[in-house]
């Protein structure tokens, strides 16, 4: 009878239990098949917003004018919605997401980085380089903040109405930029990807301060860290493509 | 909790000083993505809208989530299994997006069809 204290660890019983046959912790290992169902989640909404966008009316200068205008026949041109930069009152298209994308970016290299004076065991480091990534991801969360304000408030000039009335900025139910679709999944899906920065900030806060106290020391390991620093790659990617699809298509 | 605050264990952990090499390479793969992104900007500007842009775009999202998920995120230094284990549902959600976007399309044309 084969005792459990007995471990049969050749190659070939490597999916028999007590090893680890993906050569990687579960903890590790249950992060990677979180993030591939978040992708998934995510994925859902920006087909959605694929859907939406190639099913409305795309604005052609032939046929509704030389000049754009927000209308709500057709999507908007994200490069004249999104045009604001803070403090300065000129159209700068698309270069307030360009400085967000960036922060966001950045902050990913600094986690690499802590990941890496993770694995030499270098506290001083580890928490140089996460508390570089916190302050990124409040920055990025700051941004957003901003962008959507600005997107609420809307422009100076508004948009007419058939009715004479005019629209400013945006909400739910109607916006000046274009259909109502456009600002609906602009808030959820920009809102979905900031509630996951914000909760990537929290989690990497609490590591920060376990690595304060010398819990990954003690542990023997700052695969934590690692797994920490999964979660915020995922949270870039993920603006990555929300970036590309909503800002640049 | 712990609720002693002395480091008892500075002493006993060996920290390894920096391989620059390894940092280097981080750096190397953050130019990459920055390079890559400002061509994204630029093109976004000086071509006009259409397939040849879109299909851009999506190539290179595709290169930078190569290198985010292949070298910071270490996929491409794992075991195969894994890598696939990722790979493969992936490939699954882009043929869900292409779909996504032919249907929005037809759905379009027969908008205009029934309405005009």
């Amino acid at each position: 009878m084969a005792h459990s204290a007995s471990i049969d660890n050749n190659s070939e019983n490597i999916w028999n239990g007590n090893a680890e046959p993906l050569k990687a912790s579960w903890g590790k290992l249950m992060m990677w098949f979180f993030l591939l169902s978040d992708a998934i989640s995510f994925s859902g909404l920006l087909v959605a917003y694929g859907f939406s966008r190639f099913s409305h009316l795309a604005y052609n200068p032939a046929v509704h004018g030389m000049i754009f205008k927000f209308s709500d026949t057709y999507w908007p041109i994200p490069e004249k919605v999104f045009t604001h930069i803070p403090f300065a009152h000129i159209n700068a298209p698309l270069v307030f997401v360009g400085i967000m994308t960036f922060i966001l970016i950045l902050s990913s290299v600094t986690m690499v980085l802590a990941v890496e004076a993770g694995h030499r065991m270098d506290r001083e480091e580890v928490k140089k380089w996460m508390l570089w990534t916190i302050l990124g991801g409040f920055a990025f969360l700051g941004c957003q903040a901003w962008e959507w304000s600005i997107f609420i408030q809307g422009s100076e000039e508004g948009r007419m109405l058939l009715d004479g009335t005019k629209v400013y900025g945006a909400n739910l139910h109607i916006n000046e930029y274009g259909p109502q679709l456009f600002a609906d999944l602009f808030f959820f899906i920009t809102g979905f990807h900031g509630t996951h920065v914000l909760s990537g900030v929290v989690i990497n806060i609490i590591v920060f301060y376990n690595v304060c106290l010398g819990t990954y020391d003690k542990v023997g390991n700052y695969e934590m860290v690692e797994k920490v620093g999964l979660y915020w790659h995922f949270v870039d990617l993920v603006w990555v493509f929300v970036f590309t699809f909503f800002y640049l298509v | 909790m712990s609720s002693h605050h002395h480091s008892d264990n500075i002493h006993e952990v060996k920290i390894v000083p920096r391989d620059p090499q390894k940092v280097k390479q981080i750096l190397k793969v953050t130019y990459i993505l920055g390079g890559v992104t400002a061509i994204e900007f630029v093109a976004a500007f000086l071509f006009p809208k259409g397939l040849v842009l879109t299909s851009l775009f999506v190539l290179l999202t595709f290169v930078k989530t190569f290198y985010i998920v292949g070298e910071f995120m270490h996929l491409k230094h794992e075991v195969k299994t894994l890598i696939w284990a990722i790979v493969i549902p992936t490939t699954f959600i882009m043929w869900l997006i292409l779909a996504m976007l032919i249907e929005g399309s037809s759905v379009f044309e027969f908008r205009q069809w029934i309405w005009g």
